[in-house]
């Protein structure tokens, strides 16, 4: 596929002339919230933020899965290390994300075995060569990644590895997209909706927002035309009245999604109450272990985890529910960077924090 | 983190497959997507093939695009 015109400049200034026509249609700005680490990063990357304003505002919503992945979470993953000599397997983004008194980077530094994984699938061959020990894949990530996580844990129950645990912490995106479009005090007016966590729900997962709460939303892939079109739709859809879920990934994202991932979901996971980092706790919003599963279940296991503690000073909450812009907060760039993060949204290179600081700083403080 | 890669399935082996970008191969499971055939583009996540690219519909998009660059060549300056 001719892949360069969705980075076109053309195609982006045809794209952002027919936003402005549509918002002088509608006669007031609007205010478009994603909800994707990658759409956040694709945005500040290409300036569309600042090339938007201001007929529309674009929010970055909890999209990043580590960030909103609560500082409880990494206290019980290092206690499991602490209290049963347990071998963490993790996802590289979440090794660096502070907990209440350090982080897995520091708690291997001080002599624990935390290994940085791809894939899920390779916990299994950690677990195969570690059978003395309890090892733990921790299981973090939205619907994208869930079903890989559901597949390994199939693969380990058929290879009978009964020291491979999960730490469950999945998160899914249509009960947050719930609370945020019921906040009054966010005024949204549509959602650019998560390309590949769609692959996997369908587009249809969404359709609750146009019907329920009257907002637009459009599923978009990650390429400054792809986010750009879901504008125009979103603004277009305001303009004439209409609340619809538009899927214009149809590259790879169908009504219905990927039915056997879902189903793998559905049997090794069941809904359940969940803390998000900013939101609190959003019912029905997690994924634990079905009964089925109980076996392999990490959070089952005793452990002596310390109350919580968030980093002092930190307004990474706020930045996640778009309450607050990273410039608000008092330790962003002082002494909060990607080099040395205080808070999870500067760690992950997708968080919202992170993405300011990379791109969209210099905007707003001049080049050096 | 939801980051995926399409990438072309050439070879299958029952739930195993492999796959290829630009001359990087890699081994993936084919377990989320049993359906998979060799020559499919395939979107690659944490290890597992989650979805196919529909290349129809990817020309589609394209094509949507450049009539829109083309309306606003068109336009009076």
């Amino acid at each position: 596929m001719e892949e360069t015109l969705l980075y076109d400049r053309r195609t982006v200034e045809a794209l952002r002339a027919a936003i402005a026509r549509e918002v002088d249609r509608l006669g007031r700005p609007l205010q478009i919230m994603e909800v994707c680490g990658t759409h956040t990063h694709a945005i500040a990357e290409a300036g569309l933020r600042e090339a938007l304003k201001p007929g529309v505002r674009l929010i970055s919503g909890p999209g990043c899965p580590v960030c909103v992945t609560p500082v409880s979470y990494l206290d019980r993953a290092e206690a499991l290390a602490r209290n049963h000599g347990a071998l963490l397997c993790t996802f590289g983004d979440l090794f660096r994300v502070p907990s209440s008194t350090g982080s897995l980077e520091r708690l291997r530094a001080e002599g624990a075995d935390v290994r940085i994984l791809y894939s899920p699938r390779d916990a299994l061959a950690v677990a195969r060569d570690n059978t003395s020990r309890p090892v733990v894949f921790l299981a973090v990530g939205f619907e994208t990644t869930a079903p890989t996580v559901a597949a390994a844990l199939l693969e380990a129950e058929s290879l009978g590895l009964g020291n491979f645990y999960l730490l469950p912490g999945h998160k899914t995106v249509p009960q947050a997209l719930r609370l945020l479009a019921a906040d009054p005090a966010l005024r949204l007016d549509g959602f650019l909706l998560p390309g590949h966590v769609s692959v996997v729900t369908g587009a249809g997962a969404f359709a609750f927002l146009g019907r329920e709460f009257g907002l637009p939303s459009a599923v978009v892939g990650f390429t400054p035309a792809d986010i750009l079109r879901g504008v125009l739709e979103i603004a277009r859809q305001r303009a004439e009245g209409r609340a619809e879920t538009a899927n214009l990934y149809g590259r790879v994202v169908t009504e219905e999604g990927n039915p056997r991932a879902r189903a793998l979901m559905e049997r090794l996971f069941r809904p359940c109450d969940a803390e998000w980092r900013g939101l609190g706790v959003i019912p029905g919003s997690g994924l634990g272990l079905a009964e089925e599963a109980a076996p392999h279940d990490a959070s089952l296991l005793p452990a002596e985890v310390p109350p919580p503690r968030e980093p002092r000073g930190c307004r990474c909450g706020e930045v996640l529910k778009g309450a607050v812009e990273p410039p608000q907060c008092p330790l962003f760039g002082k002494p909060c960077t990607p080099d040395l993060p205080v808070g999870a949204c500067m760690v992950s290179s997708e968080g919202t924090c992170a993405a300011w600081y990379r791109h969209e700083r210099w905007r707003l403080e001049g080049f050096p | 983190m939801c980051l995926a890669i399409p990438m072309k399935l050439v070879k299958k082996d029952g739930w195993q497959g492999e796959v290829e970008l630009r001359g990087v191969r890699r081994t993936v499971s084919l377990m989320l997507l049993e359906e998979a055939e060799v020559g499919d583009h395939l979107l690659i996540h944490a290890g597992y093939a989650i979805g196919k690219v529909d290349e129809e519909e990817a020309r589609l998009t394209v094509e949507g695009l450049e009539r829109l660059a083309g309306a606003m060549d068109g336009e009076a300056p």
